[in-house]
């Protein structure tokens, strides 16, 4: 293997920081990702030296911006090989990207007596806005329940899949139990019932494969900041047919094509899907990160991620007691756990007295932890830049706590 | 009986022997271990302060303006933050509880644990608190 690791470590400057006095071990990376010093820098020169509204550029500063932000939308459809470039629209994040479809594609296409289907495993941002859209468009949703090793029961989807099937949502990574669950597969068995599929991408884009292409989504959305881009700016992807074919989200700015008293028409893609002022220096930003990304070979990052992940399994299960949820055939870059007799909030705040940060809680999947009967777990989720030492330090400090607890 | 000001500076004198993070955990644990569970006939559901992460439920009386309270929490530091919380407010008359200014979760260091909002339901616990309190004045 020639990825080096160490390298990639010095490339994070937060990675060196001490929180509560001790080294910083950051395992809370499917909440949100820390930033590479090219991406901070990126930002940085960005308001230095060219900060500017754009496309409507008689100034030379909004020339900059705006062939910056263009080119930052060339990036990612390069990343994930997205055929033209409008098909790549910016958004706030995965969430806003799922609401703008569950609105414009729901308007567009869901009507009484439809069905959709999306699944027990998704995050509360790929739940909620599809039951809302079920309630405003009347119809009927279904959702697939996953079986106790975490994987989704196909055969409870392939019942449910019928000629009234109009779109199908899934997440190709759980953020709760780290399923990977298998899309293309799932995609191929929606279209042959003749439904639109929504590919929630937000905990795989970075650490699995994402070509839209070879998965046949119909949308795919994720966010900037979990892969090691800023906050505030996400993607949705569509392909062209459909995007063409769903009416706005928002009206506003950049949106319109002619406005007047009596009737306003709407802008080309991808604008008519970003009114207002965009977030610049956001997709600029994520452009700043995918390239970082995209500079080292992939296949070595999920090999080094894998290895890690084997390892933080192995080692955690050395410690009594604990039980790992979500063991799915394939499965990636999260760790959910639980300690018998130890509450998750326990353990994670005096894990953070000793630096080191998961996540606590239920993940913003309540349905997921119904199913599997547990309040919350304790969530540890890595990055390419965590190593064997990240869970040496984890596993240590688990055992330190378990005695402060009295255990 | 002490006074809500005296009492907090009495559990801020006694954090202060205690500078490690782990010796102030391990006194918050044994706190929550030594108060009493909670009656399983307060533990309902409108006696239950839903946190995102942890729970809390919280029994209150009020007696001629005194206002005694119970809590419990399936965290064990939760309940040890819960139990400190009750050495201040529980058998306060319920005026003092109205006007009080709560500072001490700020002054030992722990205040992460009520800036967290809805994380563990501490928050709303004191907010349920001074509101009961509010109620029980003159009653």
């Amino acid at each position: 293997m020639t990825i080096d690791i160490q390298k990639i470590r010095a490339d994070f400057p937060i990675l060196h920081t001490l929180v509560n006095g001790k080294p910083l071990v950051y395992l809370d990376n499917a909440a949100t990702t820390q930033k590479p010093q090219i991406v901070i820098d990126t930002i940085v020169d960005y308001y230095s030296r060219y900060n500017s509204n754009i496309h409507r550029g008689t100034h030379h500063l909004s020339n900059l911006a705006t062939e910056a932000h263009e080119a930052a939308r060339k990036t990612v459809q390069r990343y994930i090989n997205a055929e033209h470039t409008h098909e790549i629209i910016f958004t706030r994040g995965t969430t806003e990207s799922i609401n703008l479809v569950a609105y414009a594609f729901g308007e567009a296409f869901i009507n009484p007596g439809d069905e959709i289907i999306f699944t027990m495993m998704e995050h509360h941002s790929n739940f909620v806005p599809w039951q809302m859209m079920c309630e405003r468009r009347g119809v009927k949703y279904h959702v697939v329940p996953f079986d106790t090793q975490g994987d989704l029961r196909l055969d409870i989807f392939e019942n449910l899949l019928n000629e009234r099937t109009r779109l199908v949502a899934f997440n190709h990574v759980s953020n709760a139990l780290g399923t990977i669950n298998p899309a293309q597969r799932i995609i191929q068995m929606a279209h042959a019932a003749g439904a639109v599929v929504l590919l929630d991408a937000a905990q795989a884009v970075q650490h699995v494969d994402h070509d839209v292409r070879a998965l046949d989504a119909d949308f795919y959305v994720f966010s900037g900041h979990k892969i090691y881009g800023p906050t505030g700016i996400g993607i949705l992807y569509g392909k062209e047919a459909l995007l063409d074919a769903i009416p706005p989200y928002q009206g506003g700015g950049e949106m319109i094509e002619q406005v007047t008293v009596e009737k306003t028409t709407y802008n080309k893609l991808p604008f008519k899907f970003e009114a207002g002022t965009p977030n610049i220096v956001g997709a600029i930003g994520l452009a700043a990160a995918i390239d970082y990304l995209d500079a080292l070979n992939f296949d070595e990052v999920m090999a080094h991620e894998d290895a890690v992940l084997a390892y933080g399994h192995k080692k955690l299960l050395e410690i009594e007691g604990l039980k790992i949820y979500g063991n799915a055939k394939r499965h990636t870059s999260i760790i959910p756990f639980n300690i018998e007799g130890v509450h998750h909030y326990d353990l994670g705040t005096l894990l953070d007295t000793r630096g080191v940060a998961v996540r606590t809680g239920h993940h913003c999947t309540q349905p997921i932890m119904t199913a599997l009967g547990v309040e919350g777990t304790v969530r540890a989720s890595l990055a390419l830049y965590n190593n064997h030492e990240d869970i040496d330090v984890l596993v240590e400090s688990i055992r330190q706590v378990l005695k402060i607890l009295g255990r | 009986m002490s006074t809500i000001q005296e009492i907090q500076t009495q559990i801020i004198e006694d954090f202060s022997f205690l500078p490690e993070w782990d010796e102030r955990y391990t006194y918050l644990i044994e706190l929550g271990q030594k108060s009493p569970a909670l009656a399983e006939a307060y533990r309902t559901d409108e006696n239950l302060v839903r946190g995102c992460q942890s729970q809390v439920w919280l029994h209150r009386d009020c007696c001629q303006g005194i206002v005694s309270l119970q809590a419990d929490s399936d965290s064990l530091i939760v309940k040890g933050l819960a139990a400190l919380l009750l050495q201040v407010f529980s058998g306060q008359p319920a005026e003092a509880i109205c006007q009080a200014d709560l500072h001490f979760f700020e002054a030992i260091g722990l205040n992460q644990h009520l800036s967290s909002q809805r994380t563990n339901g501490l928050m709303a616990m004191v907010e349920q608190i001074k509101s009961f309190a509010a109620q029980c004045v003159g009653k």
